[in-house]
């Protein structure tokens, strides 16, 4: 057990990337996760790490250089947020159509217009479909905690994708907090030896990356993809028992909180879940029988594991961090109301879209959710399917 | 395309990867020909310019020596036979062959 | 410097089965290029001509390790390639006798234009790696539209000679002096038709450590409209008209690497080319001339230049 240390999300990130040693990073700033390379950078100019750093000029070169390196031959790792992000879009679905294992840090931004550099999750959730196993994180712990699991579940044989560990921009990265780091042998012996697919750089073998597929082999590779994605799902609960009995912090694909005998409930991800927990307990103590699920793991989305854990639940509440405009409510909420309309009864499942731009939630938002899932379990009728939270009339 | 041939998605190296280097010599482009080009041997002075040249590296050499065209690849051009300085090289219609 | 003999010996690293179009100048330039270059090279190129056809799946051409990620950014994946070279060399994780040099590929679309940034991206921050620019002078491989490399006045899909503009309505952008503004150790610009002066390019800038530049001509018939033949023609007259002056520049000294005895008219390249042919009546023969004063006022530049730099 490491010891207790107090630090910002973004400086407990950079201190996973220290350890995790990457052969390259290649990366470009931009707030809120700018802090990250720059701490990062500090290792590198200290020879605390050796790896091979490129300042690129736009997040677009980041992550090509990524792309590049990671076919090469090597561990490779970056950071951004927002902008950055969607900057780098096209090379995301590169990046996983190579089946390149490369992490990155997303410390989740909302994105332009109008510019506003807080936390929310539309950066993350843009690139849902990008082919990336995606995590979103509650605090700096589980920030520090995902980055590393992160590396062994995309190195995995059967896996091979590349991973993004999400964390909520100024709230997590910029605060500071008590959290236990590895140590640096840990992590060294966690993530193991990097054993490279047909690397670029063995010129005994040449490999050509990145052909022309046309209409006779795309499709496979495409399916090849989606294999790949449902492989991964026993790896990451796998690498998150190895990584407990080092730890001793357990993870799984999301965590439930006095979710046993609840008849309402509440699904969020990333910081909020600290506040509904809160309020959770408030509930409780006035009888209210109200439970909590945090989604972990929001690609591969862990569909059936949500079904059988929200099976008993009369009303459900969905939190989305980020709008999905004109869509069938916020991108969580279409997912999860989804996955649950194989259960017989289902439960109600209504939205709320919130927290855009930094937006607080604050306990009596949730407190307001809690009320509407019990007028929902009393009168078995829905008002408001989605409601936006936290925005003035 | 006859899709009996083609592989199942279980069955190729994934991420599009294609592990066998230049496997599209395989692939025989010499179809495209409309015209032939047809080497004197006895005019060739061996200056290897119709090597340099070709676009398709269909000039076969060995020893430092022009052994003859590839036809396997030669999509008749014509380009070694406009670049050959002794006119060694006819272009001749595939159809009059 | 390797002649013509020498390197028919050497293994053809550009496999035959690709499908770029019979008489294409991009395939000889590559081929020139590969030759020169030798099997230790990581090739990586942007999305073009040169990419879709030399690696339509589940075929590839390359005979040496082979990278295609996007259009824009030839350069930016190349650099990943060579900062990975560059970590593992250091830890000692790849074999210390064997040296790897690292071309990039790209069109004038993918170098001039959308891929200009990760180009001086990567010329900036000083990666050991070889830029080649294969410039046939417009989009070639969506069609031939426009690029900022095309010759003011041609004809194309984008900048069309209508009934009342005649063609491009600007000069072309000169890529060469722009990389120059990088002072990078080596740059130069080379033709296809000149093989010993290209080849001698390649193998002298993968001599040098840090970013090289090489801008080679590449005529493509089928957006230029001229002979299927006429490739290494048309790249000859390119040079011999000083619209493609063979020339380098290593550290700062501009050299001049080919000098005609009579410089030809323009109109000795254009009138072979059918992306030109409207330049041919009268009431367009003033772009004529303008296109003729370019040509001349950069020669005299690239001739004062030389001068200077060699005192």
């Amino acid at each position: 057990m490491g010891k207790p240390v107090a630090m910002t999300g973004n400086i407990a990130v950079a201190n996973a990337m220290r350890q995790i040693n990457p052969d390259v990073c290649a990366a470009y700033p931009i707030t809120p996760s700018t802090e990250v390379m720059q701490q990062f950078a500090s290792f590198v100019a200290d020879g605390k790490v050796d790896t091979e750093l490129v300042t690129v000029e736009s997040e677009h070169s980041a992550m090509s250089a990524c792309i590049g390196a990671a076919a090469a031959g090597g561990r490779v790792m970056t950071a951004t947020s927002a902008n950055g992000l969607a900057l780098m879009w096209e090379m995301l679905y590169i990046a996983s159509g190579n089946r390149l294992p490369i992490v990155m840090m997303v410390v989740n931004r909302a994105l332009s217009a109008p510019i506003n550099i807080h936390g929310d999750h539309s950066d993350g959730m843009g690139a849902r479909d990008s082919g990336w196993i995606q995590f979103y994180s509650e605090n700096a712990q589980e920030a520090y905690d995902n980055l590393i699991q992160a590396v062994v579940i995309g190195q995995n044989r059967d896996v091979r994708l590349p991973v993004m560990v999400g964390m909520d921009g100024f709230i997590i990265s910029h605060s500071i907090e008590n959290l236990e780091l590895l140590s640096d042998q840990q992590v060294k012996d966690f993530i193991g030896e990097y054993i490279p697919l047909y690397p670029l750089l063995n010129i005994k073998q040449p490999v050509t990356f990145g052909p022309l597929d046309l209409q006779d082999y795309y499709s496979e590779h495409k399916r090849q993809q989606a294999e790949a994605m449902k492989l991964a799902k026993p790896v990451i609960l796998k690498v998150a028992q190895d990584f407990a009995a080092v730890s001793g912090r357990k993870y799984g694909f999301f965590e439930t909180y006095r979710l046993e005998d609840a008849e309402i409930a509440i699904l969020t991800l990333g910081s909020s879940a600290g506040t509904a927990r809160f309020v959770v307990d408030e509930a409780r103590e006035r009888g209210v029988k109200v439970g909590l699920i945090k989604l972990r793991l929001f690609r591969p989305f862990p569909m059936e594991e949500l079904q059988a854990a929200l099976g008993q639940v009369k009303a459900l509440a969905v939190m989305d961090r980020c709008d999905s405009f004109g869509a069938a409510g916020g991108p969580v909420f279409s997912e999860v109301r989804s996955a649950l309309y194989d259960l017989s009864p289902r439960p109600a499942v209504i939205n709320y879209i919130y927290g855009l731009g930094g937006r607080d939630l604050g306990i009596a938002h949730i407190e307001q959710v809690i009320r509407d899932l019990q007028e929902i379990r009393q009168t078995g009728k829905v008002k408001e399917l989605i409601t936006y939270l936290t925005v003035r009339e | 395309m006859s899709t009996s041939k083609l592989k199942g998605w279980k069955e190729i190296p994934i991420g599009g990867m294609i592990l066998e280097a230049g496997n599209s010599a395989r692939y025989e482009t010499g179809g495209w020909r409309t015209f032939r080009p047809v080497m004197d041997r006895e005019s060739c002075k061996n200056c290897l310019f119709c090597w340099i040249y070709c676009p398709d590296s269909a000039i076969a050499v060995e020893n430092e020596k022009i052994k003859g065209i590839d036809l396997r690849y030669c999509k008749g051009c014509g380009v070694c036979a406009h670049e050959c300085p002794a006119n060694a090289i006819q272009m001749v219609e595939e159809a009059k062959l | 410097m390797a002649t013509l003999k020498e390197l028919s010996q050497r293994e053809e690293l550009l496999a035959g089965g690709h499908r770029l179009c019979a008489g294409c100048g991009a395939s000889i330039v590559v081929r020139q290029i590969l030759l020169a270059a030798g099997k230790n090279v990581v090739v990586s190129s942007a999305t073009g001509c040169l990419e879709v056809a030399t690696t339509i799946y589940p075929y590839t051409s390359w005979r040496v390790p082979f990278i295609h990620s996007a259009f824009e950014n030839s350069a930016a994946t190349a650099c990943g390639v060579e900062a990975m070279y560059q970590s593992l060399k250091r830890k000692g994780k790849l074999p210390v006798d064997e040296e790897i040099r690292f071309i990039a590929f790209g069109g004038d679309g993918g170098t001039y234009d959308i891929g200009l940034q990760s180009l001086s991206g990567g010329l900036e921050r000083g990666h050991d790696f070889l830029y080649v620019c294969y410039d046939n002078g417009a989009y070639m491989n969506t069609g031939i539209q426009r690029s900022s490399s095309t010759p003011l006045g041609a004809d194309t899909t984008t900048s069309p000679a209508g009934k009342v503009i005649p063609g491009k309505q600007q000069y072309r952008k000169d890529l060469t002096d722009v990389v120059e503004a990088h002072h990078i150790p080596y740059l130069a610009q080379a033709s296809p038709h000149n093989w010993k002066d290209l080849t001698r390019k390649v193998e002298k800038a993968l001599s040098i450590r840090g970013p090289k530049f090489l801008n080679v001509i590449a005529p493509c018939h089928r957006g230029w409209r001229s002979g299927v033949d006429q490739a290494i023609e048309l790249a000859r007259l390119a040079v011999e008209t000083c619209f493609w002056p063979l020339y380098e520049v290593e550290n700062g000294k501009v050299t001049i690497n080919y000098k005609p005895k009579t410089k030809k008219p323009v109109t000795e390249w254009m009138k072979l080319q059918g992306r030109f042919k409207h330049l041919f009546n009268p009431e367009n023969e003033h772009i004529l001339q303008r296109l003729q004063e370019g040509i001349d006022a950069k020669w005299e530049n690239l001739l004062r230049r030389e001068e200077g730099s060699g005192q």
